[in-house]
């Protein structure tokens, strides 16, 4: 049980590498806080699991400390850390049976024959291995396999944090849903300090009450669901996150109002910004409406996806998308209009803030 | 039912032209031979299994059957666990990579003859660099039985403990990462990483390893010929050298060969008689 706290970390797999923007890790200032079911969400490539092996120990950071409760724990190594990691791919101990897989942690720890009984039937259990219990692990099939390398990782009871590299790959699909809802609830019931790894939003929004979500080695957002949906901070959360994805259209800003071609939005106040950055207005499709006025389009295309209809159009010659709810009709004449509550200002990228009060 | 077409068993036969050229026909002439006497004048008369009789009951045989078998455990004794123990302790990457890799490799590539040679010269007493340090000690190999027997075991270590080497190195390299990393999460002792999942990963290149050196070595014959020439029979094969009689000598070769078959036959069904236990056959498929 314990809080993780990340600063400054920035790290380079070679260390002659001297220019940051190739960094797998750029700059990362992370708080996990004890109890916390954590995903860190991301597209292949972005350093999430070079983050997770950093905390872990496997990997030593270039820069910057790794804090379990205010200890500095940068030079530890891995196993002497307190933390539980499962991979991606199954890691079973081929001459073990499934049983003495489970126990292997603990006996390395010297936990007492009785706390071991315990806490493994309490995984086995969790995990239904029950009937493979005796068996030798090299004759599992994979999901098996990869069953028992979780069990090893949830196996220990006083761990600081369980760390989860994309855990569910191998699994089937159906048995992945069973073995998420297993995994959040047992991170419910235990308080445990859960981070998991993954490249597929419904899984990281499902699993997690916190996202963090990662692009080219930088942490972009820290958020729940609703904040990633409601309020990307970056423009690549929020077309990484929403299926379709948000809008982003090119924007100039005059005084208090963000201009579109023809379209106006007011702002709350005239935004300070470099005359240099590049501004974008950013507007998911379930916040664009399809009404007989408001800013002309053109169709392209409609599809189909059984709730809604996901409509792709053409504004100004930019491609539009929009959602069309179940049982409304597509207007004669195409126009869009942007819900105000759904619209933002991006500068470089990032989001323009207008909560909190009046700017200076 | 299907028809089924009987000419596919003609794509069989390449093979069997093959294996016939390289196996069975070879082995039938000595099975021929081993049953008859061949007269001086070059005429063939049946004798049974009078022969195998005279061999089985050959002291010289047995003692150098039982000879055999020793420097076989002997060797593998000393070759399997030091090759491993090499394998664990060469570099993974960087420059040392191919360097150790290309010096194991040099007592491989010198030709089994030249490798008698060498230890011959060099276990000599008089002008030997082994054979100088070691005759304060009463070494001899020349002389003495036991110091030829420690030279011939010395010189199989030096030349095929690469071998074993080798083969174990590409069954560690073949260890993913993820495998080391869960140990280490997992707590797991230097000696529980070897235990639990360096051996295991690497028991079918053993396997392979243990096989090859047993047969090799008990089929030895090209360097204890080159270094003790001219001495006792030492080994199956010299003794099979110095037999004059071409049945006795083709009885003695098919027992060689059976003996040869049944040791390997044991050896692989007992370290493979693990693979398929872990319970039940997996419906699923695929191993990850």
């Amino acid at each position: 049980m314990a809080r993780i706290d990340l600063s400054n970390i920035k790290h380079a797999y070679d260390a002659a590498d001297t220019d940051e923007s190739k960094f797998a890790l750029r700059h990362v200032n992370q708080a996990f806080e004890h109890g916390g079911a954590y995903a860190l969400l991301g597209p292949s490539g972005c350093g999430k699991t070079t983050l997770l092996n950093i905390i872990s120990g496997l990997v030593h950071p270039t820069h910057g400390r790794v804090r379990i409760d205010g200890n500095d724990v940068t030079d530890l190594p891995t196993e002497k850390r307190n933390i539980a990691q499962v991979f991606q791919f199954p890691v079973i101990y081929d001459t073990m049976t499934v049983r003495q897989n489970l126990e292997f942690p603990l006996r390395n720890r010297g936990v007492s024959s009785a706390d071991i009984k315990r806490r493994v039937d309490h995984v086995i259990a969790m995990t239904g291995l029950g009937p493979l219990a005796k068996l030798r692990a090299r004759g599992l099939s994979a999901d098996e396999k990869q069953k028992v390398s979780l069990g090893r990782g949830l196996v220990r009871e006083d761990v600081s944090a369980v760390l989860f590299d994309e855990p569910l790959t191998v699994i089937d699909p159906e048995v992945k849903w069973t073995l998420r809802t297993q995994l959040r609830e047992l991170q419910r019931q235990s308080g445990m300090t859960m981070i998991y790894v993954t490249h597929d939003q419904t899984e990281a929004l499902t699993f997690a009450s916190s996202v963090v979500v990662m692009h080219e080695g930088q942490v972009v957002q820290v958020g729940t669901p609703k904040d990633l949906f409601e309020r990307p901070a970056h423009t690549f959360v929020g077309y990484f996150i929403g299926s379709p994805g948000m809008n982003v259209l090119p924007t100039k800003v005059e005084g208090a109002n963000m201009k579109l071609g023809e379209y106006s939005a007011a702002l709350p106040w005239a935004p300070r910004l470099k005359p240099t950055a590049k501004l974008e207005l950013g507007v998911r499709p379930e916040f664009v409406k399809l009404a007989g006025e408001g800013i002309p389009v053109s169709i392209e295309r409609v599809e189909d996806v059984g709730r809604h209809r996901i409509v792709r159009t053409r504004m100004q010659g930019l491609a539009v998308t929009a959602i069309l709810p179940e049982r409304e009709e597509l207007p004669a004449s195409p126009h869009v209009v942007f819900d105000p509550e759904g619209v933002h200002l991006y500068a470089d990228g990032w989001r323009v803030e207008f909560t909190g009060g009046r700017a200076p | 039912m299907k028809p089924v077409n009987q000419k596919a068993w003609f794509l069989v036969t390449p093979v069997l032209v093959l294996v016939a050229l390289s196996a069975v026909i070879p082995l039938m002439t000595v099975v021929n031979y081993s049953v008859q006497y061949v007269g001086s004048t070059g005429r063939f008369a049946w004798v049974g299994d009078e022969w195998y009789r005279e061999v089985l009951h050959n002291e010289k045989f047995w003692n150098a059957l039982w000879r055999n078998l020793v420097f076989s455990g002997i060797i593998l004794a000393i070759q399997i666990p030091l090759g491993v123990f090499i394998a664990l302790n060469m570099p993974r990457k960087g420059w040392g990579v191919p360097a150790c890799l290309v010096l194991m490799s040099l007592p491989l590539l010198v030709p089994w003859y030249v490798v008698g040679m060498i230890w011959q010269m060099f276990g000599r007493v008089d002008i030997g660099l082994m054979g100088v340090m070691l005759r304060d000690f009463g070494y001899n190999y020349e002389g003495d039985p036991m110091d030829a027997w420690f030279t011939l075991i010395l010189m199989d270590v030096w030349h095929w403990t690469s071998l074993v080497a080798l083969l174990a190195y590409a069954g560690l390299v073949s260890i993913p990462d993820a495998y080391y990393q869960a140990a280490r999460i997992d707590g797991a002792s230097k000696w529980s990483v070897f235990r639990h999942i360096q051996l295991p990963r690497m028991a079918r290149v053993l396997t392979i390893a243990i096989l090859l050196r047993f047969m090799d070595s008990f089929m030895i014959f090209t360097e204890p010929f080159a270094v003790i020439a001219g001495g006792d029979p030492v080994f199956l094969s010299t003794e099979l050298k110095q037999t004059v009689e071409l049945g006795q000598k083709a009885a003695m070769s098919i027992i060689y060969f059976l003996i040869i078959l049944a040791l390997s036959w044991v050896f692989y069904a007992v370290m493979t008689r693990n693979d398929g236990e872990g319970g039940r056959k997996n419906v699923r498929g695929g191993e990850a």
